[in-house]
């Protein structure tokens, strides 16, 4: 039972919401949008078990000093004060809560993306070593492009960022799209995996 | 506390109630009354869609064949995949030098196939870990994700007959947030070097950021996803890379069993389709007929 049940769930609430993607019945389309509601207030839930996990790892390795055990003092620290500053003062606009967001998170979340530019570069350095024949071409195919879109390959070569734009749309593109199918029907078969009872690894234990 | 099994009950209580609420008077409450006019025009198909529906009918179709002559006992070819073979060399090189195993469930929500896809091959990924006793390091994105990554964990343990190896602290829930994760991911690639990294899942533009870091430390790394866009960022930055429908085949793979198998195969007899239907639609555009490519716009 502890495994047909959710299965049943699964199976019943998956395949309403294929049919619910066909069926533009108002009846079908509101119970649609109502379960779709329901999901969100079930995952909102699992806030509670995220943070159950975060003090419980961290509480464990301070009071064991694990490794590394400093970190965790700032974090559940952290964790602590936003969560009361946003119980206590809100998280609407000028609230504490929105202040520490804005001006620390948000900040701190754009370091991190920013380092995307370095490590662009250091994996770009790496895949254009030309050792293989495979590798040549993507090492051109990559110069022409990159050549092709800023003026001074035009400058160079007037027809270079007609090439860029073909190489773009026609090969990369066709190579895209095969790829895209493939993940699509890849997809689809393991909904329907998911929904037949056959892929249910991620329920667990007996 | 932790354990899926509560959640799934707590499922059961809350949605059966509820269901039985939606389908007498919700749906009456929830639509607007239809007028004389609306009630002529409310259509019980969207006609716009009908080619969608008969692709993916045909497509149900071909997967339900060879579902069942799988069951029949039918055998077939699956080709090999090297990303899929180099898990369990991975994972013996953490061992040999005594390191963990990390395993990135990607950072969308189960609501994402991938994501329910990505804890599928976790549970084989936590069988062949148990059985090397190494540590496997989970960290997780999404609140909802922690308990099913904890259930599946420590059922791959309990399948391979080490239970007492299992850490639940292992599975370490860090954000919800996309580069507050990334950062916290980056902290235990640095911090605890483990020798394998699997990002396998739903990435976007942290994809980059984790595997370079990944490369830093020396790890053999192994990635797979369905988002297109982060495919060439892990192929440059790792050493094998399961692309879209490889990614999906895992299990099938992994387990040899009939019935995953079949669905492969339906797959592929899909593409096929596809296939003549793409060089068809492509000639007859050649000609100047549109009505055949017109048909498979979707609306």
């Amino acid at each position: 039972m502890k495994k047909e049940v959710p299965l049943l769930i699964t199976a019943i609430f998956g395949s309403f919401m294929v049919i619910d993607y066909f069926v533009p019945h108002p009846s079908v389309s509101a119970v649609g949008e109502t379960l779709q509601q329901w999901a969100i207030i079930v995952i909102s839930f699992s806030y509670v078990l995220g943070v159950a996990n975060i003090a419980r790892v961290n509480g464990e390795k301070i009071s064991k000093r694990s490794r590394d055990w400093p970190f965790a003092i700032p974090l559940l620290m952290g964790l602590a004060f936003m969560l009361g500053v946003g119980i206590f003062g809100g998280i609407g606009e000028r609230t504490l809560f929105n202040d520490f967001f804005l001006y620390a998170y948000t900040p701190m979340s754009g370091t991190m993306f920013s380092l995307l530019a370095f490590f662009i570069a250091s994996a770009a350095f790496r895949s254009f070593r030309v050792r293989t024949l495979e590798a040549g071409l993507l090492a051109v195919a990559a110069v022409i492009v990159m050549l092709g879109r800023v003026p001074v390959g035009a400058e160079i070569w007037d027809k270079l960022p007609g090439i860029a734009d073909w190489i773009n749309n026609v090969p990369q593109m066709a190579a895209k799209r095969a790829i895209l199918i493939g993940a699509a029907l890849g997809a689809i078969s393991t909904g329907l995996k998911i929904i037949l009872g056959l892929e249910r690894n991620y329920l667990g234990g007996e | 506390m932790q354990s899926a099994k509560p959640i799934v009950l707590l499922a059961v209580f809350l949605l059966l109630p509820a269901c039985v609420h939606v389908l007498t008077v919700g749906a009456q409450e929830a639509a607007p009354a239809p007028t004389a006019q609306a009630e002529g025009q409310v259509r019980w198909f969207d006609l716009n869609r009908l080619n969608i529906a008969l692709v993916v009918a045909v497509f149900f179709i071909l997967v339900l064949v060879f579902i069942r002559q799988a069951g029949k006992g039918a055998s077939f070819f699956i080709r090999k995949i090297a990303g899929l073979d180099a898990i369990e060399e991975a994972i013996g090189r953490a061992t040999e030098m005594g390191k963990p195993v990390l395993y990135v469930p990607g950072i969308d929500d189960v609501n994402n196939i991938q994501t329910i896809y990505s804890m599928v091959i976790l549970g084989n990924v936590a069988k062949l870990v148990a059985r090397y006793e190494t540590p496997l390091i989970v960290p997780v994105c999404r609140a909802f994700v922690v308990p099913l990554a904890e259930e599946t964990v420590k059922q791959g343990y309990l399948d391979s007959g080490h239970p007492e190896a299992y850490n639940p602290n292992n599975i370490r829930y860090l954000s919800d947030e996309q580069f507050a994760f990334t950062a916290g991911v980056d902290g235990i690639m640095l911090r605890e070097k483990p020798a394998a990294n699997l990002f396998l899942g739903s990435f976007f533009a942290e994809s980059l950021v984790l595997a370079e870091t990944g490369f830093s430390t020396g790890a053999i790394q192994i990635a797979g996803t369905a988002n297109i866009h982060q495919l060439p960022f892990f192929v440059v930055a790792c050493d094998y890379t399961l692309i879209g429908e490889e990614f999906f085949a895992a299990t099938a793979y992994l387990s040899k069993e009939a019935k995953l198998v079949g669905t492969l195969k339906g797959s592929d007899w899909m593409k096929i389709f596809l296939i003549v239907a793409l060089v068809v639609g492509a000639v007859l555009e050649t000609f100047g007929v549109t009505a055949f490519t017109r048909w498979f716009t979707v609306q």
